[in-house]
């Protein structure tokens, strides 16, 4: 397989994931903007700095207006981190990598594309947007059901899923990082539950909220969430599962290849297990230096791959 | 048929229809299609048509259109009624075809060596000599498998029951063959039925054709054991990417750009995740300029540094080779009749248009005095741009284009306006007739010469159009040959 093919099926998935993750952030926030109007300005920020917009974003805005902010993430094409601009990324990458792709995934890329573009042609009235967020969630699980059931299981398989859990581990890190804030125990919160509104809007961004109940029943609390999000096998997009994936697909790729790289060592390094780690060791360490620690491994891992297996001349 | 009575009574040209005869009678290779057809509600094509559209676009048979905003893909517009041609008919623009293409790659091999044809006074040594298409580092190279051209398109016209004329040969990187395939793709899903009435010839097979033609090409110097093929293109923004994906897809040969592959050990390899492999076929959609900035147009970005000497060492084949524009080079055009003779020992079985060079002072007087009736062509000119069809035009176009043919005769040709034959397409209120070409493909190897039982019809949408470029407002069709 080419080098270029690699990395472009890489990012594609990466800006896939990364476009359905800021729909979910958007959700959540919509929500909170919905329910609590006084602490809207403050989730709109921390929107925009989860997903790495805010300093893009205050160039063009002295607020966090709902409908500014909601423009600017949804379809603003001066903005490379919004969903439009990273869905045409995504095609644009499919293109590029269109005889590694099967008709399915190639069609269902295409048509999620396309759809957008003329869901997103112009501003979103609020009663759209739902749908328009529901349509984005949509679109990218039907190619990654494509990718699921019609691609044979081999290294452009793992380039892609690789390219799906670093990105998410990133995003899951972010989400618990702006948020770290309200988990970490004040002196208020100290012992009691946690703001409603506030943990239910992180268990929302990730797709999580049902099944957190269903998964700690009873009282939920800072280090109950953190358990899930970090070191939970079970959770789909926890740092441990999305930690474990990608190790497994760089195991597939060392066999295929014969070959062990670097990046191999790194990415085992970064598993999280039970065993060695645990919530209280974390949050006696610092949770905000452990988040940003791990987004930084996991943006080193990302380029080892890169040079590894040669994406770029 | 009152129109056509009328018409001739006034004296306008009357075209050959494929479909209906001059009575209205539905012709033999048409009489099973018509019969169903009369059986269809109009309303439902209509609705069969809008969805071949959507169909298009999801899997993104689309094409860029140079200068037009970003992102801008457009359809090339397709219509539902197939072009359908006889066993009979067939055998003959085959055997006419292979022909030509033999004929075509006798000549580069002889314009690149000896140049025979030249010393036998058959054709002037200017028109190579001065030719832009003519390429000096060509001479003296030896293609792998001596072929030149690997694949071919010939453009044909039709203006009667037994008048097939060649319009130009594609020489040099032909396209279209994704539409030729997609095309049916889409009456087999449109249209089952009429498979199982008409016993309509399978293209479905070219592109592992085209893989077994590239790999019979393989370099003697070959160091993989099977050959390893890949196409190249200029990358995502050229008008034909979706092509080149296509065919590489469907060839299964790497898709590369000029920047996954470098020079190691006097090899071509690609860089792939495993590092670097060795390319025995390139499959280049790269035209020859932009080939090789160290031994052509030094400023090309899409091009790979010292490919032609790796070629010249016979270590690659390219495909086509570079330098075979002189071939289908519309200067050349009017000596084809002459080509296929001095190569075959054989009269042409495909007719040449008529063509006025205007380089000879006596045709240009013609060519001026005649301009309204004549159609007129750059030399050097594709797409259908910088073209003057006379009886479209106006005073004001003629006059100007007379002027630029005084300045620069020697870069025009002329020929007769021909009376393009009509397909009907299906429009609002039903069968329409409108003028088409048809376009097959020929791949070429050292044992085998093989043209595909179809090709890409293109058809001028508009009526009376007789331009059928799809850069000018041109669609296509399924192009259907029936067997015995």
């Amino acid at each position: 397989m080419l080098g270029k093919t690699a990395g472009g099926l890489f990012w594609m998935f990466r800006y896939l994931e990364r476009s359905e993750n800021a729909a979910r952030l958007l959700e959540a926030g919509w929500r909170m903007a919905l329910t609590r109007s006084d602490s809207a300005d403050t989730e709109w920020e921390s929107v925009l700095t989860t997903v790495g917009a805010r300093t893009a974003y205050n160039r063009h805005y002295d607020n966090y207006d709902a409908a500014n902010v909601i423009n600017f993430l949804l379809r603003d094409k001066e903005n490379p981190g919004s969903i439009l601009s990273m869905l045409e990324q995504a095609r644009n990458n499919a293109r590029l990598v269109r005889t590694a792709l099967s008709r399915e995934v190639w069609e269902s890329t295409n048509e999620c594309w396309m759809t957008l573009k003329s869901d997103l042609a112009r501003p979103v009235p609020d009663r759209d947007l739902a749908a328009v967020l529901s349509a984005v969630r949509y679109r990218t699980a039907v190619v990654r059901g494509s990718l699921h059931g019609t691609m044979l299981r081999n290294d452009i398989y793992d380039f892609s899923r690789i390219g799906t859990f670093l990105e998410r581990a990133d995003n899951t890190a972010r989400i618990l990082d702006v948020k770290y804030y309200i988990l970490l125990p004040s002196a208020a919160a100290l012992g009691s539950s946690l703001d409603n509104a506030q943990w239910e809007t992180i268990l929302r961004s990730v797709s999580a909220y049902r099944s957190y109940r269903w998964l700690y029943p009873g009282d939920i609390n800072a280090k109950g969430i953190s358990d899930f999000l970090i070191l939970d096998q079970r959770m789909p997009r926890s740092l441990a599962f999305c930690m474990a994936k990608i190790a497994s697909h760089l195991e597939n790729l060392e066999q295929q290849y014969g070959v062990r790289h670097e990046s191999h060592d790194l990415s085992d390094r970064m598993l999280l297990d039970r065993k060695r780690h645990s919530v209280d060791r974390i949050f006696d360490d610092g949770l905000h230096e452990f988040l940003v620690d791990r987004i930084k491994c996991t943006s080193r891992l990302a380029a080892q791959i890169e040079t590894d297996f040669r994406f770029y001349g | 048929m009152t129109e056509t009575r009328n018409r001739r009574a006034e004296g306008i040209q009357i075209f050959f229809d494929e479909m209906k005869d001059a009575s209205g009678a539905p012709r033999d290779p048409y009489a099973q299609y018509n019969e169903w057809f009369s059986g269809e509600d109009p309303k439902i094509l209509l609705k069969k048509s809008s969805e071949a559209e959507a169909f298009f676009r999801r899997i993104g048979i689309t094409f860029n259109v140079y200068g037009a905003s970003e992102a801008d893909e457009r359809l090339i517009p397709f219509d539902i009624v197939p072009r359908i041609i006889s066993a009979r008919e067939w055998r003959t623009l085959e055997r006419g075809i292979e022909q030509r293409v033999r004929a075509i790659n006798a000549f580069l091999h002889d314009i690149y060596h000896r140049q025979e044809i030249i010393k036998a006074g058959r054709l002037p040594k200017e028109i190579v000599a001065n030719n832009a298409a003519f390429l000096p580092q060509m001479i003296g190279v030896s293609p792998p498998g001596g072929i030149y051209t690997h694949i071919i398109g010939v453009d044909l016209v039709r203006t009667g029951e037994d008048d097939f004329f060649v319009l130009e040969d594609n020489a040099r990187t032909p396209s279209g063959v994704s539409y030729m395939l997609e095309n049916r793709e889409t009456m087999l899903q449109m249209f089952p039925e009429l498979f199982t009435k008409l016993r309509v010839q399978p293209v479905s097979s070219y592109p592992q054709q085209l893989r077994k033609s590239l790999s019979n090409c393989a370099p003697p110097g070959m160091r993989n054991a099977s050959p390893t093929v890949a196409v190249l293109t200029p990358g995502i923004h050229n008008s034909a990417y979706f092509e080149h994906a296509f065919l590489a897809d469907e060839m299964g040969a790497e898709l590369v750009e000029a920047t996954d592959l470098s020079i190691v050990d006097g090899y071509v390899a690609m860089r792939t995740t495993q590092g670097y492999q060795t390319v025995d076929v390139l499959y280049r959609r790269v035209d020859d300029d932009y080939l090789d900035p160290l031994n052509f147009n030094p400023n090309s970005l899409l091009g790979v540094p010292g490919i032609f000497d790796v070629y010249r060492a016979g270590n690659i084949t390219l495909a086509n080779a570079p330098g075979t524009g002189i071939a289908d080079d519309k200067a050349l055009y009017s000596y084809m009749p002459d080509i296929v003779e001095f190569y075959t020992g054989e009269k042409a079985i495909l007719k040449n248009v008529p063509t006025h060079r205007c380089s000879d002072p006596e045709a240009l007087a013609y060519v001026l005095d005649h301009l309204k009736e004549l159609v007129v062509k750059e030399v050097h000119g594709s797409g259908g741009y910088g073209m003057l069809v006379g009886p479209a035009a106006s005073k004001k176009e003629l006059s100007a284009f007379a002027k630029k043919l005084k300045a620069r005769p020697g870069n025009y040709i002329a020929q007769p306006t021909l009376a393009l034959s009509t397909v009907p397409i299906m429009t609002k209120k039903g069968l329409a007739p409108r003028h088409v070409d048809l376009r097959p493909f020929v791949l070429v190897s050292p044992n085998s010469i093989h043209v595909t039982a179809g090709g890409l019809t293109r058809v001028a949408l508009k009526a009376g159009s007789l331009v059928v470029n799809s850069s000018q407002g041109g669609g296509t069709k399924d192009t259907w040959v029936l067997g015995d």
